[in-house]
């Protein structure tokens, strides 16, 4: 399998890469990791014209304390992430979801930024992010803006960026403790069937992977704990209002009732493992 | 150890051995086709249908023609010239079997899904890539027969022309009258369904091929990454109409088969064709997504097993129907697969009465062939799925119902209901010790403590006892099943002018470590180090007579030639020995690589020693020719028969229908062995497949008879994080089929572990009412017979 | 585009397509055969090789984001000398290999992750190997060999 031919662009910096894009937003893509476009470019299901190559912008790979967030360059590769210990000590939710992303081989490659700029609902680190209710910070022509995470997910494959804009930094809420990750799969390499991340410290957030076109919060269920519900009567509230996909791995039934079963365990472990 | 391998010194057969064959392979210095650089090569690249059932109205190669790099493209009629006769079946089942003529490239119907149409020739692979997306197919689609069932119906044809899907029905029923009795008499019987998934094979190098042709001397070199060199040989030779000797077959390093790689397949008849026409190398690399549908698929079966047994549970019949997928076309031995099950059936247990029917049917699929174990999973599967759902019958413990039920260790070689003669066994035996390995006791007591504590992660243990045919096969019962060629091997040994070994083996490997243990066995016969011997295989340049390696019978087969030839090699040495000694040859000894006058131990001469003059041909006995070598071929005159029994423990998450298999025994028995350190891999991997099969693995069509899972993100491979390790056990029963006494272990994993891993998840649900949940047991799956079981589960679900 | 890539300690400068992936480079540009393409969706490992140390699939890299970097193949692994690293003598040693097609990425992802875990359990070698397919020798050997592996490295340390 190789890709269609294109004009490959090294950026040195994020003008550069934004200036390249705004050439002609609608065939060029940025490429950082290449784990999630490389292997669609393979097939043929992706053939941009001009490749902008970040991958060695530098500055955008860190995972700093910003006091009451941490922030995480772009460009920070999953096993950098995993092994932080910023990340491990504030947000250990996210080091342990970067650490279940594909295999060791993708978590050398892949960045926090690729991965959530590509919007697959059933990636982990857009649960993660939601789940620690993230802030997105964007770069495009006319500057810097912020989008909250719960507004950037918008459909399969699709985000609140604009063509020509770039994805710079991640910030999340601290949560040191109180946290859980379940992932459901039927190999350790593959995605999840669901997945749900949680993070109950003070109020609870509950964000579902592959339980619909785009990564989304189980709002019936934090809703549900908000009144006072147990565990496994919020859980019961998991799939409240959403339509998950029926594919080899799963019914959209089985799915619905794996993320009941996935949100209690998932609460249950997040209580009890909180600080 | 037999006699036959172990004359002389205490020797290297038996023992753990490390592999001969590693360094190439540790050290990249192997070479794969893909790895073969061949300069001018071109590339080809095959233009496959996306339908499932098509009429091919226009072909338009024109603009891929004008893409850079393309050299040529053609079409199915641009090359129906190059073809002396339609691709090879050889094994025509019944004398009245349907056979739709199957050409490497589809001229005006597509009949599946990756059936290839057209092909393009490019200077690099890229090129040849690009131009392929540039061919202009015209298709008009058809109704597909996909399912296998409903394929049988006749509904959809699978071949427009063809007035039926059925591609012949073959029987064995050896007493009609007594089977019928026997159901009729029965205390008990018992009906079951179960579905062979298919399989795709997915051995991890894809295939390749690579013709270099010489124009002037009109002769063809094919490398291909084939378990076959021999037998596509002479194929290749008839197919596209080039006398046989022009054509040199090359099988490389090749990068594992477990029947996906014995095979004569359009690709290389394509580059063969192609070379003659261009005269020019042509190459073709395998992508794994092709490979999924231009490679064979596996199994795929429906199964219908009736058991007739006394109230205690002793089994008087066994009845079987079968519908076996042939998918589009017959390949090499496509027809076949099911039958090299029809005997096995009736498993480990002593039966009287049995009754086999299979028909074949075609779909609009990729072609099934034998896949690791070829038919013998499939018959393993059923009746040890069935003694387990009869155990739950009687509610008797299945390892007891096993028990009443074996063909006994004293009625050895036995003459089986469907008229086989089982070599050598002792069933109780291995299944005893696997019991005591697993310690099955200990585990009924915990699974009953969690089924009582209403735990949510139930324990299941799941046992299979098998034994299955292999060493194939004794050339006159090929002929009696109709099969086109023999079953025999061939082998030469020769000691060099320095006493160094060449081993000229018609065998052809793809990673069982022949070169180990060839050169094991024949060390051992000439008193010389594994290391002094040299394993020439797998080209029929050096190696020009053969039968290649499938069907588990390199060793008993091919090993047991070598074993001859050494023995002929010893047996002229003796007498070149004797005139140098000047004494008479039976008053000569052999130990460690020496020959010595009995009662006079200083009087000797070595083997090397006699090497030499046997080359200078100086002083030979009268009529003796120059040289030591010896050739050998063996044709068995049984098949051989290993057996065993497998233990599975599993744990049912309840909540979420995930198995985890968690713990694995293996016994089994497959004669002497050569070298144990080689049995235990071919065990692990065996059971790696078959745990595949019951729990990861499928392909899956659409409606409309497409492949859904072509790739390996799809196509569920198990990693070594689906699996624990597995604890193994071994009896020894030699055979008495072959001087070796050696049976056969290729296939052996994979036969047991799938109705292990199966009765182990239903045994687990069992008290829940699951009686049988279909391949592979995805969480869903298991999910969904826990919640359409009778009882509720135990656990807050 | 030029790229200039170090490969087990030669640094060569050659003229490539944008498109060019890893893997091909290794094999067609420098002539290391020994690192094997086994899938095309970054399933089954057999292309893992090092890059600046790390364990990569090399079908899903460009040689273009390779420029400058340093990567080892199956074939940098043993000592010019043809002694073999501790993990290759482990893999011979306890039969961790039958076609040898999937070990030379097997050798690098194993390779990857005794650096990352040096004292790992069993439990940590199969989740570390979670990208790594064989179908040969389901992975029991691989595994002993891995454990054994780690305990030669750590006496060489």
């Amino acid at each position: 399998m190789i890709p269609a031919s294109f004009e490959y662009r090294r950026a040195g910096s994020v003008q550069e890469a934004l200036g390249w894009l705004a050439e002609d937003p609608d065939s060029t893509k940025l490429l950082a990791g290449g784990h999630s476009l490389l292997p669609l470019m393979k097939l043929r299901l992706a053939s941009p014209s001009v490749l902008v190559d970040v991958g060695r912008v530098p500055g955008l790979s860190y995972v700093r304390d910003g006091g009451d967030h941490v922030a995480i360059g772009a460009l920070t590769r999953h096993r950098d992430l995993e092994t932080s210990q910023v990340a491990r000590a504030q947000v250990p939710l996210l080091a342990h979801v970067a650490g279940q992303v594909g295999d060791p081989q993708v978590r050398h490659r892949g960045t926090i930024g690729g991965s959530l700029a590509h919007g697959d609902p059933a990636s982990d680190l857009p649960a993660a992010v939601l789940a620690l209710d993230g802030t997105m910070v964007i770069d495009g022509p006319h500057g810097t803006r912020e989008v909250a995470s719960s507004d950037f997910f918008k459909g399969f494959l699709e985000t609140a960026l604009e063509p020509e804009e770039m994805l710079t930094e991640i910030r999340v809420r601290k949560a040191p403790s109180g946290w859980a990750f379940q992932k459901f799969n039927r190999r350790a390499q593959d995605w999840a069937i669901v997945g749900v991340a949680a993070v109950v410290d003070g109020d609870a957030r509950v964000a579902l992977v592959n339980m619909g076109s785009t990564t989304v919060r189980a709002r019936g269920v934090e809703a549900a704990l908000a009144s006072g519900a147990s565990a496994s009567e919020a859980a019961a509230r998991a799939a409240e209002g959403l339509d998950p996909p029926s594919d080899l791995q799963g019914s959209a039934d089985y799915r619905r009732h794996l993320a009941t079963v996935l949100v209690r365990r998932a609460l249950e472990e997040a209580t009890a493992t909180r600080g | 150890m037999s006699a036959a391998v172990m004359e002389g010194a205490a020797g290297v057969v038996g023992t753990r051995m490390r592999r001969r064959e590693d360094a190439a392979l540790l050290s990249g210095e192997a070479r794969f086709v893909h790895d073969l650089v061949v300069p001018g090569a071109l590339h080809m690249a095959v233009v496959r249908s996306p339908y499932a059932h098509a009429r091919i109205t226009s072909v338009d190669v024109s603009a891929a023609l004008g893409m850079p790099g393309v050299v040529a493209a053609f079409s199915g009629a641009d090359l129906a010239g190059e073809w002396a006769s339609a691709m090879p079946c050889v094994w025509p089942v019944t004398a009245d079997m349907q056979s739709p003529p199957h050409f490497p490239l589809a001229v005006a119907e597509a009949c599946y899904a990756g059936d290839a149409v057209a092909v393009v020739v490019a200077g690099t692979l890229a090129e040849a890539q690009d131009a392929a997306g540039a061919v202009a197919v015209g298709y008009e689609e058809l109704p597909a027969a996909v399912d296998l069932e409903d394929a049988a119906s006749d509904r959809f044809l699978a071949h427009g022309d063809a007035p039926t899907n059925r591609a012949y029905t073959w029987e064995l029923v050896p007493d009609p009258e007594a089977v019928r009795r026997a159901f009729e008499d029965a205390a008990v019987t018992l009906r079951a369904r179960y579905v062979q998934q298919r399989l795709i094979p997915s051995a991890m190098e894809p295939r390749g091929v690579c013709v270099v042709p010489h124009p002037f001397g009109g002769e063809y070199v094919v490398y291909s990454a084939t378990q076959i060199p021999h037998i596509l040989r002479t194929l290749l030779g008839m197919t596209a109409g080039i006398p046989e000797g022009r054509i040199r077959v090359v099988a490389p390093a090749v990068g594992g088969g477990f029947g996906s790689k014995l095979d004569v397949y359009a690709e290389e008849l394509l580059c063969l064709a192609l070379a003659r026409r261009l005269r020019r190398p042509v190459r073709w690399s395998e992508e794994r997504s092709e490979a999924a549908q231009a490679t064979i698929h596996g199994r795929g079966q429906v199964q219908e097993i009736e058991l007739a047994a006394d109230a205690d549970g002793r089994v008087r019949a066994v009845r079987v129907h079968l519908l076996a997928d042939m998918g589009a076309y017959m390949q090499l031995v496509t027809p076949g697969v099911p039958i090299l099950g029809a005997f096995l059936y009736h498993g480990v247990y002593d039966v009287a009465a049995y009754a086999f029917t299979c028909t074949g049917i075609f779909t609009n699929k990729t072609p099934t062939d034998a896949y690791r174990g070829a038919g013998r999973p499939e018959a393993t599967y059923a009746i040890e799925r069935a003694m387990d759902a009869l155990a739950r019958k009687l509610r008797v413990d299945p390892a007891e119902l096993r028990r009443r039920n074996f063909i006994g260790a004293d009625r050895f070689p036995y003459t089986s209901v469907a008229g086989l003669v089982f070599d050598s066994g002792n069933y109780e035996a291995a299944l005893g010790a696997a019991l005591e390995l697993v310690d099955y006791d200990a585990l009924r007591e915990e699974q009953s403590k969690r089924r009582t504590e209403g735990a949510t992660k139930l324990l299941g243990v799941g046992l299979s006892c098998y034994v299955e045919m292999c060493g194939l096969a004794p050339s006159r019962v090929l002929a009696s099943l109709n099969y086109m060629a023999g079953g025999w091997e061939t082998a030469t040994v020769r000691m060099l002018p320095t006493g160094k070994v060449q081993v000229v083996t018609g065998a052809s490997p793809q990673g069982q470590g022949h070169v180990t243990s060839w050169s094991m066995i024949v060390a051992d016969k000439l008193g010389v180090s594994p290391e002094d011997v040299d394993v020439l295989h797998s080209d029929t340049g050096v190696s020009p007579v053969g039968l290649d390696t499938y069907g588990s019978r390199s060793l008993s087969v091919g090993g047991t030639a070598i074993a001859l030839a050494a023995d002929r090699l010893v047996e002229k040495a003796r007498l070149l020995a004797a005139h140098r000694l000047e004494v008479a040859p039976e008053d000569l000894e052999l130990s460690g690589g020496e020959f010595s006058v009995r009662g006079s131990p200083s009087s000797t001469v070595g083997l090397g020693a006699l090497a030499f003059e046997a080359f200078s041909a100086h002083d030979l006995p009268e009529g003796m020719e120059p040289n030591l070598e010896a050739s050998a071929t063996f044709d068995p005159t049984n098949f051989t028969f290993p057996f065993g029994t497998h233990v599975a423990v599993v744990e049912v998450d309840t909540q979420t229908g995930r198995v985890d298999l968690v713990r694995y025994v293996a016994v089994d028995d497959c004669g002497n062995q050569i070298n144990p350190l080689i049995v235990d891999g071919q065990v692990h991997g065996g059971i790696a497949q078959g745990v595949g099969q019951a729990l990861y693995e499928g392909a899956v069509y659409d409606e409309r008879g497409n492949l859904m899972t072509a790739t390996f993100a799809d196509y569920l491979v198990p990693a070594a994080t689906e699996l624990p390790g597995f604890t193994l056990g071994r009896t020894v029963t030699p055979s008495p089929s072959n001087p070796l006494g050696v049976k056969g272990i290729g296939e052996a994993g994979t036969i047991a572990s799938t109705p292990a891993v199966v009765n182990a998840v239903v045994d687990a649900l069992a008290h829940l009412g699951v009686e049988d949940i279909e391949m592979p047991l995805t969480p869903e799956r298991v999910w969904r017979s826990i919640a359409a079981a009778a009882h509720e589960p135990g656990g807050d679900r | 585009m030029r790229v200039t890539v170090t490969v087990n300690g030669t640094t060569e400068s050659h003229e490539v397509e944008t498109r060019m992936l890893l893997v091909h480079y290794l094999r067609d540009v420098r002539g290391l055969t020994g690192t094997n393409i086994g899938c095309d969706t970054t399933s089954c490992g057999a292309c893992t090789v090092l890059l600046d140390g790390e364990s990569v699939k090399s079908c899903t890299v460009l040689a273009a984001q390779a420029d400058g970097a340093e990567i080892t193949t199956i074939e940098g692994m043993a000592a010019p000398d043809g002694t073999y690293h501790p993990i290759q003598a482990a893999f011979h040693e306890h039969h961790a290999l039958q076609c040898g097609f999937c070990t030379p990425g097997m050798v690098m992802a194993v390779a990857s992750f005794l650096k990352e875990h040096p004292h790992p359990s069993e439990h940590e070698v199969r989740e570390g190997l979670e990208g790594n397919l064989c179908r040969c020798t389901g992975y029991h050997n691989i595994v002993q060999a891995v454990l054994a592996a780690a305990g030669a490295e750590e006496l060489v340390r």
